[in-house]
């Protein structure tokens, strides 16, 4: 069992070539290989988090020790990523057996995608990293592409040359690091740099290099322009998963780089550094939620809710105090769960009553009660209504700010709640309070599967996965002032 | 100044490389030529990592050999990132193979005009 960490990302490596494989000598063999494979990883999540919460766990790969080999290394923050990372692709893999491209091509990359999130959670070597940070790039590329027509295409190229210049530049940024240094380890780097100063250039420019190149992964403004297209542009399942998982991702990696790598006294000997990060954080809270509110497509308005959310992280990276930290990892749970929840909503919806438009959205509650009632739940948790999830998040995050007497940015998180009120208050309006438009075009000519299934019906599957994923994020709301708790000394490590 | 960049040419050559990739990434028209520039952009890290990898003065911790001596690490490194940068330069073109057969055009600006009337 000690081996586990490492057959973490092995797993859905094995899995994603099995699925291909077994695509080869049976067609749609892809999904149930994908499902064991993910319900194996959440079971091997789970025990590392049950271990790591304790204490740290560290593993040597291939017996080089640690500041010269690769390492890989768990504490609670990565745990819980890792965890989240298996959690949200086993339910997305309940929608997508009906709703999503079932060629086993698709499961393979799904689950080489699982495997580049894994490795970036618990890797404790910055090259280790930008190589995960590549594998994940190259499938959520291929996995918004397995949408039909050109469109996804098109997002698919655009997400694709913006993703590879943000992983260039944080690779630039390690070239910095590891030329000022000689050394690629997490915490090694850490020491190593504070011996070569933290007024150096050198250091400073890595620092900027690294951070800039996560932002644009995180899609922070104005380095979001990948994002609204390839959430729009991909099939429903593939913009559920690559919302809830690779963003989040990308912002824990922000975390690591800056608090593992970088240390806080970095940021306070250069308070350019933090406002580098508070700047990200209140351009992206205000613009995304501006350009939300003026949406009218669904998904594109929940893509621009997810620019402000991250928004909300870097805030919290930036203020970085124990509280503000805390803050940052449950909104980084709760917005994987209600975004990743939200587009299966929208999904389904879709499916069901072919409305993609908030106009088409009007009397929704009338046509698909429990799709409306799901979606309801869902945006009040993201605008922070307890007793869900998004308000412990935000809480946290304000209360840190507040702490920190970091005023400007704590205006600005108080007020991302009215913004995000702005733009769901549009849609929840529409659905519960309006009657449909009488018999309009929207409802899509019925379609049929290969195999003679009712298509335009959502499955038994994707109401489950819907209806959970709105349960979660109250019961996980439940939960989260424990979970806080239980990740203080994990934090305090972070920070110190 | 002209000592300094004579010193430092492989590392002005490698930013130089950066530059003009990004420019034809942002610039051109052309989707192939975009794949191109980015191509372009990451040769330049990949000549900057190896360029550091020189260690002037310094010798191999071997009690025979005699100076220059060259890092191993970086390139290493850099082998593992180019394979990465054909893997990301094959699933572009074929994301650009799709998107010609759907459009029927290379060029960003007519498959903008065409993609509206959709």
């Amino acid at each position: 069992m000690s081996d586990l960490p490492a057959l973490l990302v092995a797993l859905p490596l094995v899995g994603s070539a099995l699925a291909f494989l077994a695509g080869l000598a049976r067609s749609r063999s892809g999904w149930p290989v994908a499902l064991v494979t993910t319900a194996v990883q959440v079971v091997g999540a789970a025990l590392l988090a049950s271990r790591a919460f304790d204490s740290t766990v560290s593993y040597v790969v291939g017996g080089f020790d640690a500041p010269f080999g690769i390492e890989l290394y768990i504490d609670g923050l990565s745990a819980t990523m890792a965890l989240l990372v298996a959690v949200v692709s086993f339910g997305v893999l309940a929608y997508a057996r009906r709703a999503g491209p079932r060629s086993n091509a698709f499961y393979a990359v799904y689950l080489l995608l699982v495997a580049g999130l894994t490795g970036m959670s618990i890797t404790g070597d910055v090259f280790n990293m930008y190589v995960f940070l590549e594998i994940t790039g190259l499938a959520a590329y291929a996995l918004v592409a397995s949408g039909e027509g050109g469109r996804s295409a098109r997002a698919a190229l655009k997400y694709l040359i913006v993703g590879t210049v943000g992983a260039s530049l944080f690779l630039l940024g390690i070239g910095y690091a590891f030329i000022a240094t000689g050394t690629l380890n997490m915490a090694d780097l850490a020491d190593q740099l504070a011996a070569v100063g933290y007024d150096a250039a050198l250091v400073q420019a890595a620092f900027a290099l690294l951070v800039v190149g996560l932002f644009v992964k995180v899609a922070v403004f104005p380095l979001h322009a990948w994002q609204p297209d390839a959430y729009a542009g991909s099939p429903d399942s593939v913009s559920a998963l690559i919302s809830a998982l690779v963003s989040t991702v990308a912002a824990y990696a922000l975390i690591r780089i800056v608090f593992t790598v970088f240390t806080v006294e970095f940021l306070q000997a250069n308070p350019a550094a933090r406002s580098l990060l508070v700047a990200g954080a209140m351009v992206s809270i205000v613009v995304g939620s501006v350009l939300a509110v003026s949406q009218t497509d669904v998904k594109r308005m929940l893509a621009y809710s997810s620019m402000s959310q991250f928004g909300l992280v870097v805030g919290a990276v930036a203020v970085a105090n124990e509280t503000a930290l805390i803050g940052a990892t449950i909104h980084l749970v709760g917005h994987a769960i209600m975004k990743g929840g939200l587009f299966l909503t929208a999904g389904l919806i879709a499916t069901a009553t072919g409305a993609r438009t908030v106009d088409g959205y009007s009397g929704l509650v009338q046509r698909l009660p429990l799709g409306a009632g799901a979606f309801g739940v869902l945006a009040l948790g993201m605008v922070g209504v307890p007793p869900a999830i998004g308000f412990v998040g935000k809480w946290y995050v304000a209360l840190g700010a507040v702490e920190a007497s970091a005023w400007p940015l704590a205006v600005v998180i108080l007020l991302s709640t009215l913004l995000t009120l702005a733009y769901f208050a549009r849609i929840l309006e529409r659905m519960f309070f309006r009657d449909s438009e009488a018999s309009e075009s929207s409802e899509e000519p019925r379609s049929s599967g290969p195999d003679g299934a009712d298509l335009s019906r959502p499955s038994i599957g994707m109401t489950a996965t819907v209806v959970v994923a709105a349960l979660a994020a109250i019961a996980l709301g439940m939960l989260a002032f424990e979970y806080g708790q239980l990740l203080e000394p994990t934090v305090q490590a972070l920070l110190s | 100044m002209i000592d300094l960049l004579a010193s430092r040419g492989y590392f002005l050559v490698g930013f130089l490389l950066m530059g003009v990739g990004t420019y034809m990434l942002i610039g051109s028209d052309n989707l192939v030529k975009k794949v191109i520039g980015m191509n372009v952009f990451q040769t330049g890290i990949f000549l900057f990592f190896v360029t550091s990898a020189f260690v002037s003065g310094a010798s191999p911790p071997l009690l025979s050999a005699s100076p220059p001596y060259v890092s191993p690490l970086p390139h290493v490194l850099i082998l593992t990132a180019i394979v990465v940068g054909v893997s990301l330069t094959a699933v572009a073109l074929g994301l650009i193979v799709r998107i010609y057969a759907e459009y029927g055009s290379l060029r960003e600006s007519e498959i903008r005009e065409v993609s509206l009337d959709e």
